[in-house]
């Protein structure tokens, strides 16, 4: 792999090709709003998105901007604010391929790539829906038990690109995630991460070794891009809150196609104002 | 809902979670997170509370998988499901009404249901609307069954079904819902006419206990101060907290 590479936010959206099979998270652990701008705005078609494992607002917006083929997710929502619009549409249009699934069974497929195993084994899920619906599952036997121990086998899932937005890097592509952890788990599922940071530091964030614990390290970054409030309107750790004025103005916006529309406008003309 | 409705709500949720020492709440679960943290402040420092959303009230550290991992472990010993349907079995649906892919209803999917629901021995279902289209005879959807079969590991599953209307008990070895209590306003009937799915009911029909002062006390203050943090309209509407 070539060394780590810092980046303009476009440059590095644009390495999430058409088709790429896209790791994002959940609404409160560290969204790329800035790079899903950058997504929409070059119209980069017929994403695989995997939520990891759900999200809210980004999904949609990616949804209603027609990026989206297929989705798995363990839910889709805007929370307090209620159903998202525009995954709710598609549903309805037939327009989008919905793999429905549940939390740790994405961050078992995930923790699978991350161990190079092709499966691993989950409890639960035997006589849902969820497993009926799903092909690529297997209920299979526990092969150490003496006894009758049915349990589901996960295809490990190794995503084309993990993407999303933390504190701070450094040059080396040391990235500051704290306890959001799944963030590391994404990362070392994935071929490729890109990152998006609120600041690009010039000291390594490996050196003090109180907080070393906290940094997903270099190995897994190929490339990071500075983004200054580049969560909004979702909020960031303890750096900034959600915009919940915001987040309003689009559940309301986004439950029609052209309030959808309207409001990606002022999303995108942003861009050269931040 | 008004205020004295939650209060009695959280009262009663707080009431079943007596005697554990760990209890996980979900995303998006004021009211059910709220009757955690009265049972937290009832216990005196004996039972501990994981509440997603929330920085001060989780200390999980490991990302999203923690609470999975630990709750298989046998480590959490309470948590909360809602569902867009739930029928008699205590089957639970978080996906749609209708038929995939299109459905008539999207809601927004299964979260953690299908692997918590078997591996949380006192899982609570809480669903406010009490109404035939939500206790349904048969759910659309199953996100995760309400029991299995002897040879499917699952030492958890349903323990109570709380609503606006009542407490139903759950009894996993007939696999059937029996009403506990009412709350103040209903009637046997009344319930009776609001569920789709048929349950057991005793001679007499028991009322839903009313919050005792020293509890009421304990959610206005403390309790409130600390939901707070995670859901402060909530707090400020629901429980009359007074921002500092």
């Amino acid at each position: 792999m070539s060394a780590m590479e810092i980046l303009s936010l476009d440059t590095l959206a644009a390495r999430v090709t058409p088709g790429s099979l896209l790791a994002i998270p959940p609404d409160y652990s560290g969204v790329s709003m800035a790079a899903t701008r950058a997504l929409v705005a070059r119209g980069v078609k017929d994403l695989r998105v995997l939520c990891v494992p759900t999200s809210g607002v980004q999904i949609d917006i990616l949804i209603g901007a027609g990026l989206v083929a297929e989705l798995e997710a363990a839910a889709v929502t805007l929370g307090e604010l209620g159903l998202a619009p525009r995954f709710t549409a598609a549903i309805k249009a037939g327009s989008l391929a919905m793999r429905d699934t549940t939390c740790p069974a994405v961050h078992a497929a995930l923790q699978a790539s991350e161990k190079g195993v092709p499966f691993l084994p989950l409890r639960g899920l035997i006589g849902s829906d969820i497993l009926a619906q799903r092909g690529d599952w297997k209920l299979a036997d526990n092969p150490f038990a003496t006894a009758d121990d049915p349990i589901v086998f996960l295809p490990a899932i190794q995503p084309d690109v993990a993407l999303f937005h933390v504190t701070r890097a450094d040059r080396d592509g040391n990235v500051w995630i704290g306890r959001r952890r799944e963030l590391a788990t994404m990362a070392h599922a994935a071929k490729r991460s890109l990152v998006t940071a609120e600041e690009i530091v010039d000291f390594s964030l490996l050196d003090d070794e109180t907080t070393a614990a906290g940094v997903l390290p270099g190995l897994y970054v190929e490339a990071v891009a500075e983004a200054p409030r580049g969560a909004w309107p979702l909020g960031l750790q303890d750096l900034y809150p959600a915009d919940d004025a915001e987040l309003a103005r689009y559940a309301e916006a986004a439950r029609t196609e052209a309030g959808f529309r309207a409001w990606l406008d002022g999303f995108l003309g942003r861009r050269s104002a931040a | 809902m008004d205020r004295a409705r939650t209060e009695l709500l959280i009262v009663a949720i707080a009431r079943l979670l007596e005697g554990c020492r760990t209890v996980a709440v979900g995303a998006s679960s004021p009211i059910p997170g709220s009757a955690a943290l009265l049972a937290r402040a009832k216990s005196k420092g004996a039972l501990r509370v994981l509440m997603l959303g929330s920085r001060r009230h989780n200390a999980f550290t490991d990302g999203g998988r923690e609470l999975f991992d630990s709750a298989a472990q046998g480590r959490i010993d309470a948590f909360f499901l809602g569902g867009g349907q739930i029928d008699g079995q205590a089957n639970i649906n978080l996906v749609g009404i209708g038929e995939p892919p299109r459905w008539q209803q999207r809601f927004p999917g299964s979260f953690g249901s299908a692997y918590l629901y078997f591996l949380v021995p006192r899982v609570i279902l809480f669903r406010e609307e009490h109404t035939p289209r939500v206790l349904v005879p048969k759910v659309d959807f199953i996100s995760s069954p309400g029991t299995s079969v002897p040879e499917v590991y699952r030492p958890g599953g349903p323990h109570a079904l709380v609503t606006g209307r009542c407490i139903f008990s759950f009894d996993k070895e007939r696999c059937r819902f029996s009403l506990a209590s009412i709350h103040p306003g209903e009637t046997a009937d009344s319930v009776r006419a609001q569920t789709g799915f048929d349950y057991d009911e005793g001679a007499t029909v028991l009322q839903t206990m009313a919050p005792e002062p020293g509890n009421l006390e304990l959610l206005r203050g403390r309790v409130a101060d600390e939901v707070a943090e995670t859901y402060p309209r909530f707090a400020a509407s629901l429980l009359g907290r007074k921002a500092a």
